[in-house]
């Protein structure tokens, strides 16, 4: 199962970075969070439109997001842009497995009714709506879950 | 300046900022971004490592925690400093759709007659906080990631699973609000 694997999320840089140098990524979460709130990207309400198809705005943020990466994208790629350590960009390869639709859907069920994925789970625990910590723990809970039964699902 | 900062922001400059989050990452560490690993990595590093899954060098991926540790402060300065002076607007369907649902709610970022405590110990508040979240780990990470992983990163890099990920969440999402969400609201 070495393919499924690869395609997670994973950290490329070869170099080591010491806990001050991590900071840099709080800091980058920060400015990811106001725009989060401030966009209200976290809000259930506007989850609910984009599901009801009666706003523009969260297919607006996502779909301008997807250009500005994809053009970025291409431009790292083109010139070859290395990391401020020297480094070549790693680019994740992901292989379709099944998973990519049952999870897939999955998510999507779990989206419509909490009105959160993963990153406004952080932000609203932040932005007074305490009760996400719950939710946040449940999210915890349900990877554990996968993580145990892994084997058994289709894959 | 800092009054227009406080009103909702327009989704293109909410997406511009997003998108440009995948090029900083690469650029300032090699990191690909992506949210929903963090759940694997807290397992990892406070449950015992006997599921393989789990039993991998999670003080590498540290850096993932810190970022969402600065979403979390990010959304504490969005909800004090920056905070909208004014209740959300809600476009007048959902608005509609949601009233006959039974929510009564509307001038914050969240329900709060299902989104607190309080909410938290009925029964629709514990489905879909509690049922929710739940699905929201469980699925991201069956399904190889989330918004950011798959609908940004896995698509900006064209990537096919993302694609054929992305257009799942959207149809979970829709058969959830169309035809599940009724039936919770009449427990």
């Amino acid at each position: 199962m070495k393919e499924i694997s690869e395609e997670e999320a994973t950290n490329h840089q070869q170099t080591t970075e010491s806990f001050k140098s991590k900071l840099k990524y709080v800091l980058v979460g920060i400015f990811f969070g106001i725009v989060f709130v401030k966009a209200e990207i976290v809000s259930w309400f506007r989850i609910q439109e984009m599901f009801r198809l009666q706003s523009f705005h969260m297919y607006g943020v996502i779909g301008t997001a997807f250009v500005v990466a994809a053009i970025s994208t291409l431009i790292i790629k083109k010139f070859k842009i290395k990391t401020i350590y020297g480094e070549d960009v790693v680019f994740g390869k992901s292989v379709f497995h099944k998973g990519n639709i049952i999870g897939g859907l999955l998510f999507g069920f779990g989206w419509a009714l909490t009105g959160a994925c993963p990153g406004p789970i952080y932000g609203l625990i932040g932005s007074g709506f305490p009760v996400f910590i719950v939710a946040l723990a449940s999210a915890i809970a349900g990877t554990y879950m996968y993580g145990v039964f892994k084997e058994r699902l289709p894959h | 300046m800092l009054d227009f900062l406080r009103l909702p922001w327009h989704w293109s400059i909410a997406g511009v900022l997003i998108g440009l989050t995948v090029p900083v990452l690469y650029l300032i560490g090699n990191k690909p971004f992506g949210i929903s690993s963090t759940f694997k990595h807290i397992c990892a590093a406070c449950l015992p490592a006997s599921t393989p899954y789990f039993n991998y060098n999670w003080r590498k991926e540290t850096w993932n925690l810190f970022f969402v540790f600065g979403i979390f402060l990010g959304g504490i300065v969005g909800a004090t400093v920056l905070a909208n002076p004014n209740p959300i607007k809600i476009a007048a369907p959902t608005q509609a759709d949601l009233t006959q649902l039974g929510i009564t709610q509307f001038s914050q970022l969240e329900p709060t007659d299902i989104f607190s405590f309080t909410g938290l110990l009925t029964a629709k508040g514990f489905i879909m906080i509690v049922m929710g979240g739940f699905l929201v780990g469980f699925g991201t990470r069956y399904a190889g990631g989330c918004t950011s992983g798959h609908a940004i990163t896995g698509l900006s890099n064209f990537q096919l699973s993302s694609l054929i990920a992305t257009i799942c969440f959207m149809l979970g999402g829709f058969f959830v609000t169309h035809l599940v969400l009724p039936l919770i609201f009449k427990l």
